[in-house]
């Protein structure tokens, strides 16, 4: 919300400090100024000037030598405007003074434009008369101003006063942030009452009184009503004799420093009230309405109805309609009918001034695609006793400015409206929120200036209407609060019973898989919940996968965000591709990021949430590289025992040979492998790229930080070597299990530290070799034990088909 | 006998003096005090000698001995540093050749930032928790005192899975959660994902993070909220650290503020960076609403609490003057190796 701080300053004449002070003062208790702009700004050494004399230039057709009277002195001007005659009062930047702006209306520069003395053509030119763009502001907000050329006074200016002054650009245009909950404050009003107690000035809000005619508004409309559940108070007048004209200059100021174009009276008059008092209103010709009957009610299904701006709407039954005897005239408060608009010919008007279900508005103008400053307004329900007050100040301000008379009296329909808040008046319970030692006094001094009466004899305290924000006593600390001053409430630090700082175990293992992935080489990287359901394709899943049970957003961003992901690779497949199309060398990156597995589908309970630890990469590394990085996480969680890989994993998107579920104790914890090249290529990557998954509810549950001391050997170890030549499609990881089952107890380790196939091994062989280390705790080991340990084990590899090599 | 063993010594520390490679002064060891040596001879040679005699000549005889050896081990000591030293001389590198790194990646900025806080917090006693991210409407919205009608909940631009069932806009849902398990106080971080429908551009993205902070005990102040938060962005920003509290509206909390922090660039004076505001806002907080409190069935006569809630990117981006928030969710490399 915009507005000039001159119409605050006209409910709080006393006001005093500078542009900076009052947004800073105002943002503090908590009316947020997001800004401000001075509306002088650039604007220097203009005065009103009076051109005595117009004579020809000698040498320019197009130009025209001016006599000015400034008041002190007559200064000679050379101008080009068309739209010049002796007599006008114009405004006029001296030498070396400044303007905001060029003629035309483009951007003002940042410095504005300084205006020096010199010769057009010739002939010495003294300053400059000034256009409307040039003085930094646009027709829009200066109807009067001619298209092209110098702004001349209408009204009576003094010659030589400030002609910025007598434009009323001597002003501040303040921008607010208004909280949802503060409806009152999207008003001038509202923010003026703050502005005093903020301050601590007093406020002055009009004073409504209506000189109304002898005739009876009932004489001219009815009104009924017939969903009070949705239109809780309408409010009717009726003005006549309407004369439609330009409204004051004042008005108009105000209206286009809140960004509001004038029009003519009765319309600004309507936008001001809506202004000053944060009300809409609507303003019907009273002769288009038939059988001089408004009924408000919900539209029919299906209905049509043409807005005012030319557009058909698509009604629905939950959509509130303004009618009168025969047709619909207006969206209740959203926009008005075109059957009904005002137009220049106008004699007779009815003002409309409503209170609204603001969550039926809300919701109907999202139905319709129609937000309007008004809907912007009821939606956040307004106060049904300030619609009275608004339609009279409306009518006040017709029969003020001459636009009309005011027909006597008001057709006002609603039930019960809702009465005053009334609470007790608690100071200590305050002072025990807030931390702070207010006085009673203080608080009460607080409580006159924002309205909330207090009855010493029954020590209640009444909330005003316009403050529907006021319903509990923590909403009176607030208040408190905010004029005592945020600022001054002391900064403790809580001294209640003592607890214990803690993450969780859950949290602590993903902080070891981050240090873990980091020291081998792997960065970070983080992806979206959603994607397209599209990657299933890319990463070749047959169409009747699990995986394809995907939870299904019922508004996404659109297709690519529009299911929330079942798996974690194609973010980390995406960020690879990203890394190789921008050519970066040796990428890896990991994620920790949930997956998404719905129960059942739809859903209707919450999904499982399952922490993802995915790997990835690309360049200088492989599939063993990537199994490297799982077994030194699992050791630093402390999962010491023999992980094991199981080629058949069954993943389309790997390698059909270069993939294995990781297993360890029985369970499948995740999988690992190569991306399959057509899932390469779907990526666009034309690189290996490997990555592993691992499903962390399956991994924590093995984790443990507790650590046992074993002892180091005191006996010395028996290593033997063997070397052996074994069928090809025996993996050494059959061999390990051999070794391992009849190592026996003496079995301290195995290494493989040879694997050969080629020149002198037979086809369908390779040659596997490994070192044996056998140790005892307790002795020192003799030959016969290692040798009957060496036999158990060659005898267990004979029979796999396995030969040692002579 | 006696000129004898002179003789031998003489000729003994003649040959170490001109030996000229540890091998040489290992054959005059062998030849004077080998099995086979000088001195060794001399030695058999005793039984020549007169009993009463022998005494002597044997002290003479080691005498000689030590002599040799000890000038002997001499020259070997001398000889091996000299060796040592010619052997290190050849061995020069230079020093400025590129380091042998272990290439260790790098953590994402967000978490860099999540961990600090983390720290800060769990310092003073709260417990990092963790909430759903597809969430019932009645935890991410009802319970926080956003009904049904609620302006706020339109303002949130929700992703809706069903009538029931949404992507969270807030981790102010994990508060409820921690509240309804009854065991108090509470001191809790929540930490997570949270999701709102905005376009991908330079300032959002429909899916951030949020950092939750609730605290609930007797006799819990505005005062200790504004204490806690004005310690805790003195640790995130540095111990210049000033703090500001604007009344602001939450439905969940009253009163609530808004706590803008003294730029970390100007240090309050005013730059480009704060919009020559001096001022940075930073995060939203306020007293639990006591209507949250009891749909939690937790007395607010008796309780009392403060809640806050600020965006981890936002910390992460004005932290490390990221200026596009695009960069943290597409894991480029040479952005990630920044931190």
């Amino acid at each position: 919300m915009n507005t000039a701080l001159s119409w605050i300053k006209a409910y709080v004449p006393d006001l005093e400090c500078t542009d900076q002070e009052y947004m800073d003062a105002m943002t503090l208790s908590g009316t947020k100024v997001e800004g401000y702009s001075r509306l002088d700004k650039n604007l220097d050494k203009i005065v009103v000037g009076q051109i005595d004399k117009i004579e020809k230039h000698p040498d320019a057709d197009k130009l025209i030598v001016c006599q000015v009277n400034i008041g002190s002195e007559v200064i000679q001007i050379v101008t080009g405007a068309p739209n010049v005659k002796e007599g006008d009062k114009v405004p006029v930047v001296l030498d070396g003074g400044k303007v905001a702006g060029g003629h035309d209306g483009g951007p003002l520069p940042e410095d504005g434009i300084t205006i020096k003395a010199g010769k057009l053509r010739g002939v010495p030119s003294n300053g400059m008369m000034c256009s409307i763009e040039e003085l930094g502001s646009d027709r829009n907000m200066y109807p009067e101003a001619p298209e092209m050329g110098i702004y001349i006074f209408m009204e009576d200016v003094e010659i030589g006063s400030d002609a910025i002054e007598a434009l009323g650009l001597r002003d501040t245009v303040f921008e607010y942030e208004v909280t949802s909950n503060r409806v009152d404050c999207y008003s001038v009003v509202g923010i003026a009452r703050e502005a005093a107690a903020t301050f601590r000035k007093p406020f002055y809000p009009p004073k409504v009184q209506v000189k109304e005619n002898s005739e009876r508004v009932e004489d001219y409309i009815s009104v009924e009503v017939e969903d009070k559940e949705l239109c809780p108070r309408y409010c009717a007048r009726v003005c006549t004799n309407i004369k439609i004209g330009p409204s004051p200059k004042w008005m108009q100021r105000r209206l286009a420093a809140s960004g509001i174009r004038p029009i003519n009276n009765l319309v600004d008059i309507t936008n001001y009230v809506m202004e000053e008092y944060g009300q809409p209103m609507h303003a019907f010709d009273l002769d288009t309405i038939a059988g001089h009957k408004i009924i408000v009610r919900r539209a029919k299904d299906g209905d049509v109805f043409r807005t005012l701006d030319g557009q058909d709407r698509n009604l629905d039954s939950d959509v509130l309609m303004i009618c009168d005897a025969e047709k619909e005239v207006g969206i209740a408060g959203i926009m008005g009918g075109e059957n009904s608009m005002i137009t220049d010919e106008v004699k007779t008007v009815l003002f409309e001034a409503a209170t609204f279900n603001g969550a039926n508005i809300r919701k109907s103008a999202k139905r319709i695609g129609l937000r309007t400053d008004a809907s912007g307004k009821f939606e956040k329900g307004l106060d049904p006793y300030n619609a009275e007050a608004a339609v009279n100040r409306a009518c006040q301000l017709i029969e003020e400015l001459g636009c009309g008379e005011v027909v006597g009296g008001i057709v006002d329909v609603h039930g019960d409206l809702k009465e005053n808040v009334i609470l007790p008046f608690e100071p200590d319970k305050y002072n025990k929120l807030l931390g702070t030692n207010v006085s009673k006094d203080e608080m009460l001094d607080i409580f006159k200036m924002i309205e909330v009466a207090y009855d010493p004899a029954t020590n209640n305290l009444t909330m005003p209407t316009f403050r529907q924000d006021l319903l509990r006593q923590c909403d009176i600390a607030e208040e408190v609060a905010r004029f005592y001053g945020y600022d001054k409430i002391p900064t403790t630090l809580p001294n209640g019973e003592a607890t214990t700082g803690k993450l969780p175990f859950k949290l602590r293992i993903e902080q070891k898989a981050r240090d873990i992935a980091e020291y081998c080489g792997f960065s970070q990287g983080m992806c979206y919940s959603f994607e397209s359901p599209k990657v299933f394709d890319k990463l070749l899943l047959s169409a009747d996968d699990p995986v394809r049970h995907a939870i299904q957003i019922s508004n996404p961003l659109g297709e690519d965000f529009s299911i929330m992901r079942t798996v974690s690779l194609n973010g980390m497949l995406t960020s690879l591709a990203t890394n190789y199309n921008r050519r970066n060398k040796d990428v890896r990156l990991y994620e920790l990021g949930n997956i998404y597995i719905p129960k059942a589908l739809p859903l209707n309970e919450l999904p499982d949430e399952r922490m993802q630890f995915t790997l990835g990469m690309y360049g200088d590394c492989d599939f063993f590289t990537m199994k490297g990085v799982i077994e030194e996480f699992f050791d630093s969680i402390g999962m010491r025992k023999k992980v094991t890989y199981d080629p058949n994993a069954g993943k389309n998107f790997l390698h059909p040979g270069r993939q294995a579920n990781i297993i360890y104790e029985g369970a499948t914890l995740g999988y690992l492998g190569e991306v399959h090249p057509e899932v390469c290529e779907n990526y666009d990557m034309k690189t290996k790229a490997y990555v592993a998954v691992l499903d962390m509810p399956q991994v924590v549950p093995f984790a443990t930080f507790d650590r046992k001391y074993e002892g180091i050997a005191k006996y010395p170890a028996v290593s033997r070597d063997i070397s052996m030549v074994v069928p090809k499609d025996i993996m050494v990881g059959q061999i390990e299990a051999v070794i391992a089952q009849r190592g026996g107890k003496i079995l301290e380790d195995y290494q493989l530290f040879d694997i050969y196939e080629g020149d002198q091994i037979e086809e369908g062989f390779k040659s596997v070799a490994y070192s044996i280390t056998f140790r005892a705790k307790d002795k020192t080991l003799e030959e016969a034990d290692v040798s009957s340990a060496m036999k158990k084990i060659l005898n267990g590899l004979e029979g796999m088909g396995i030969e040692l090599r002579k | 006998m006696k000129e004898k063993l002179e003789q031998i010594k003489a000729e003994a520390l003649r040959q170490i003096e001109a030996s000229d490679a540890l091998e040489k002064l290992n054959e005059v060891k062998v030849n004077y005090l080998g099995k086979k040596g000088e001195l060794t001879a001399v030695l058999k040679s005793m039984k020549d000698v007169a009993p009463e005699d022998r005494p002597k000549v044997g002290q003479l005889v080691n005498e000689t001995r030590e002599e040799i050896e000890r000038v002997l081990e001499e020259s070997v000591k001398k000889m091996e540093k000299a060796v040592r030293e010619a052997k290190m001389k050849k061995e020069v590198i230079d020093v400025t050749l590129p380091a042998k790194k272990n290439n260790v990646g790098h953590r994402h900025p967000n978490t860099i930032a999540l961990e600090e806080v983390e720290r800060i917090f769990i310092g003073m006693g709260y417990e990092v928790v963790e909430g759903p991210e597809v969430e019932k409407d009645y935890y991410n919205f009802e319970a926080l005192n956003i009904p049904a009608d609620h302006p706020a909940k339109d303002e949130q631009d929700t992703f809706y899975i069903t009538g029931d069932i949404l992507l969270r806009t807030q981790t102010s849902s994990t508060q409820v959660h921690e509240m309804e398990k009854g065991r108090l106080p509470i001191r809790m971080i929540a930490p997570g994902r949270v999701f709102r429908s905005d376009e991908v551009d330079a300032t959002h993205s429909p899916s951030f993070h949020q950092i939750e902070g609730l605290v609930i005990d007797r006799n819990i102040t505005f005062a200790d909220l504004k204490g806690t938060l004005a310690e805790f962005a003195k640790e995130l920003f540095g111990e210049d650290t000033k703090v500001k509290f604007r009344p602001h509206h939450f439905p969940f909390t009253e009163p609530s503020a808004e706590m803008d922090v003294t730029c970390f660039k100007c240090g309050g004076k005013g730059c480009r960076f704060c919009k020559g505001e001096g001022w940075i806002e930073i995060l939203g907080c306020g007293m639990v609403h006591p209507h949250v409190l009891e749909m939690s069935k937790i007395d607010p006569e008796k309780y009392t609490g403060f809640a806050f809630g600020v965006g981890l990117e936002r910390i992460a981006l004005l932290k490390y003057e990221i200026d596009d928030m695009r960069l943290l969710y597409e894991n480029d490399i040479r952005f990630l190796k920044q931190f």
